[in-house]
């Protein structure tokens, strides 16, 4: 029987949403910074760079001291766990340097993957154990948001019913924790909620709008059964995307418009905004596909903007190299995308090769097609 | 790519249920209806409910008597339809004429206006739980349908009912009363009618707004879920929910500031953007409340993707019920009285509603409480 026991304040509720409104101010996205020692050794293996704590120190630094240009761009970095506790060559720990700058610091604080049996090789996400303590230190050491992915995968026979309401469950517990969180006189990490269904497989733009639109329904319906304050949370979810292997090619134009409608479908307006991951995309398909979102034709009543690792450090990785000499030059990337990633989320991106704003919108089809 | 039937059954199954062409005419009729300005009358009072309008003005209730005060409303001039997008009709009506010898359904969409029809057959008790109920009507539904279509019906209307109450809603009556929603509403697409989906918290009771709010919230994230679970396209649906008020012993008053902030977050918190509008009902709401409410929802300092509108039934027709009192003599004033309701709640539904002798807009936005309290 629903009987209201509120656990949060009026101030709490107010400290949740005004953070998460501080990450997707307009022009503003998240810098996904976390990935584990294991997916940098992947990075650094593919510019011939040892993977040492230093060099992931060196790494980062050189992200978080790129100059003022980035200011307008970055609302938020996800952090992972060892790089919290890193400090600068002037031994400024890293969250200041970013708070200092105006944005807000973010910790990845699931632990990984785990199967679920008697599944086609589908999992859930482990890490709630001890997540509130956790999460109330994290928040000490000066986190005001958290994230937490959950995979699912299209193929014949998947997502299954259960993964999808074990990977939503598993994700409004982690979002009630992180809610829930005091330190003193502070309260509360804003939870950003990420059900990721990966784009391998051979199927078309529909399929995945159809399962995105499922899954998100769960996610939100667990959200609810939980108690989470949506206005306190943020989504990242993946854009609805043909499969890699699917051989029909679509447009910027198509995957926004297949994007919002399944957004428009599932997600209440309640949510301050929503943080595209960028999975397998290329820099300029992120951006472009970003940008598409915000010129669409149907209301958005939330920020449609980005979280992305890959599609933010792609080209700066390349360029740095493992090397000191080229460290300005690798910023240089990095600021570059980051400004493109800024126009995206409010639809002014033009890139090469692309017509402006007008030329994209007659590519829209009506959007009772989808 | 071809999915085999034991895939169909385990996934989420990508089999359509609607062509992108019955798409397009269930969004297009939902839009029609709560165009800007616009509202629905809901005129779908059963012959019982008649009884007990018509007892209190010392009408009889007989079917020309009904037919006449329907045909009283229907028969106003035609600028009706600024103000109104949509009537929702009873059976009966539906093959009723004018005195001019019209059905009433051309009537109405002569001037334009959408015409709906209640297709429920009322509550059934739920064993159980403390007098809960859900709704019945799913038999043979996808045929009525069919024929409302035939017979000019381009959407529906099916009321669910709970209430709130020392364990109550239960999760059962959320639950069934979902379901049961979410059926009716795939029947009336399959057959090209907009469903009006009515989940009903009852105002009875002695709870504050807080517990209204809240309970509103639990029971339409449970529609949300059970229309996403049974396929339902939303763009062609449209909501008519309860306002978030106290209930009726409730000791403390509130303002309609108040009520739209609570209704209004609670509806963000849980209709999808695609939901192209949202049309409270009265309840037991006086006519002047309704349309001080509605006009506050759309003034609240929050963001509403979708259309608020009207769909009143007494909100529109008391007045109007009052200055007939069966009489012929009393028609134009009777259908002045309607008219001017109409004309409210369509300023209303847009918050340009000034009604004499209020503050004006910048005096009452101060009485907002910031919306983090809720």
């Amino acid at each position: 029987m629903p009987h209201a026991y509120p656990f949060l304040t009026p101030e709490q509720k107010k400290e949740l949403s005004d953070i998460a409104q501080k990450i997707v101010a307009p022009g503003k996205g998240i810098l996904a910074a976390d990935e584990s020692t294991g997916s940098v050794a992947k990075r650094f293996q593919s510019i011939n760079t040892e993977n040492t704590e230093e060099n992931r120190r060196l790494y980062r630094q050189l992200l978080f001291t790129a100059d003022d240009r980035i200011n307008p761009c970055v609302g938020g970095v996800i952090f992972f766990h060892e790089t919290l506790y890193q400090k600068t060559d002037d031994g400024k720990l890293f969250p200041q340097v970013i708070k200092d700058r105006g944005m807000v610091v973010g910790i990845k604080v699931d632990k990984g993957v785990v199967p679920l049996a008697g599944t086609n090789g589908e999992t859930t996400t482990q890490g709630l154990d001890g997540l509130y303590e956790r999460c109330a230190q994290y928040k000490k050491d000066g986190a005001d948001f958290a994230k937490w992915r959950c995979v699912l995968k299209i193929t014949p026979t998947t997502p299954s019913r259960l993964a999808i309401i074990e990977n939503a469950n598993v994700l409004a517990r982690y979002a009630s924790i992180c809610q829930m969180v005091r330190d003193g006189g502070h309260h509360g990490i804003v939870p950003i909620v990420e059900p990721e269904i990966l784009p391998d497989g051979d199927h078309d733009l529909k399929r995945c709008q159809y399962v995105t639109e499922k899954v998100l329904a769960a996610v939100y319906k667990a959200l609810s059964d939980h108690h989470v304050y949506l206005e306190g949370t943020l989504l990242k979810p993946n854009m609805v995307t043909a499969g890699h292997s699917c051989s029909h090619k679509y447009t910027a134009q198509e995957i926004a418009m297949a994007t919002v409608t399944a957004l428009r479908r599932t997600v209440p307006p309640a949510v301050p905004g929503i943080t595209f991951l960028s999975g397998g995309q290329s820099e300029e398909e992120a951006s472009v596909n970003l940008n598409a979102m915000n010129q669409c034709p149907l209301h958005r009543p939330w920020a449609l903007t980005f979280s992305y690792g890959r599609a933010l450090q792609a080209s700066a990785l390349k360029t740095w190299a493992g090397k000191k000499e080229n460290g300005k030059a690798c910023q240089e990337e990095f600021i570059k995308r980051a400004l493109a990633n800024n126009q995206a989320s409010i639809g002014k991106y033009a890139s090469k090769g692309e017509g402006g704003a007008a030329a994209g919108e007659s590519l829209f089809v009506a959007n009772h097609a989808y | 790519v071809k999915f085999s039937r034991r895939e169909w059954a385990l996934t989420p199954s990508p089999y359509p249920s609607l062509s992108p062409e019955q798409k397009q005419e269930l969004a297009t009729i939902a839009q029609r209806i709560v165009a800007p300005g616009k509202g629905i009358l809901a005129a779908d009072e059963s012959t019982g409910t008649m009884a007990k309008r018509l007892q209190k003005i010392n009408v009889e209730n007989t079917e020309e008597n009904r037919r006449y005060f329907r045909d009283l409303l229907f028969s106003v001039d035609p600028s009706i339809s600024q103000h109104v997008g949509g009537v929702i009709f009873f059976h009966e009506t539906l093959y009723q004429k004018s005195d001019k010898g019209v059905l009433f359904p051309k009537v109405v969409k002569d001037k334009g206006i959408v015409v709906g029809i209640k297709v429920d057959k009322g509550t059934a008790g739920l064993n159980g739980t403390d007098g809960e109920t859900t709704t019945q009507g799913l038999d043979g539904l996808s045929e009525r349908c069919a024929q409302y279509k035939k017979d000019g019906c381009d959407f529906a209307k099916w009321r669910c009912v709970l209430k709130i109450a020392h364990g109550c809603p239960s999760p059962l009556a959320i639950a069934e009363n979902a379901n049961v929603l979410a059926r009716y509403a795939s029947i009336c697409q399959q057959n090209g009618l907009v469903p009006i989906v009515e989940p009903e918290i009852l105002p009875d009771g002695d709870h504050d707004l807080q517990r209204c709010q809240y309970v509103t919230e639990k029971v339409l994230a449970a529609v949300y879920k059970a229309l996403s679970d049974h396929h339902v396209y939303l763009e062609g649906t449209l909501l008519k929910p309860n306002m978030v008020t106290a209930g009726h012993s409730c000791p403390r008053k509130y303002t309609p500031q108040e009520v739209a902030m609570a209704t209004v977050t609670a509806l963000r918190r849980t209709v999808p953007a695609a939901v192209p509008g949202i049309c409270f009902l009265s309840g037991g709401q006086s006519e002047e409340e309704a349309s001080l409410n509605l006009n506050a929802m759309n003034q609240t300092p929050l963001h509403r993707p979708w259309k608020l509108t009207f769909s009143y039934g007494r909100a529109l027709q008391a007045s109007a019920l009052a200055a007939w009192k069966g009489q012929p003599a009393n028609k134009q004033a009777a259908q002045e009285a309607f008219f001017t309701r109409a004309k409210i709640n369509s300023l209303a539904s847009k918050g340009e509603y000034k009604p004499t002798g209020q503050v004006d807009k910048a005096a009452s936005q101060s009485l907002y409480t910031a919306s983090y309290v809720y």
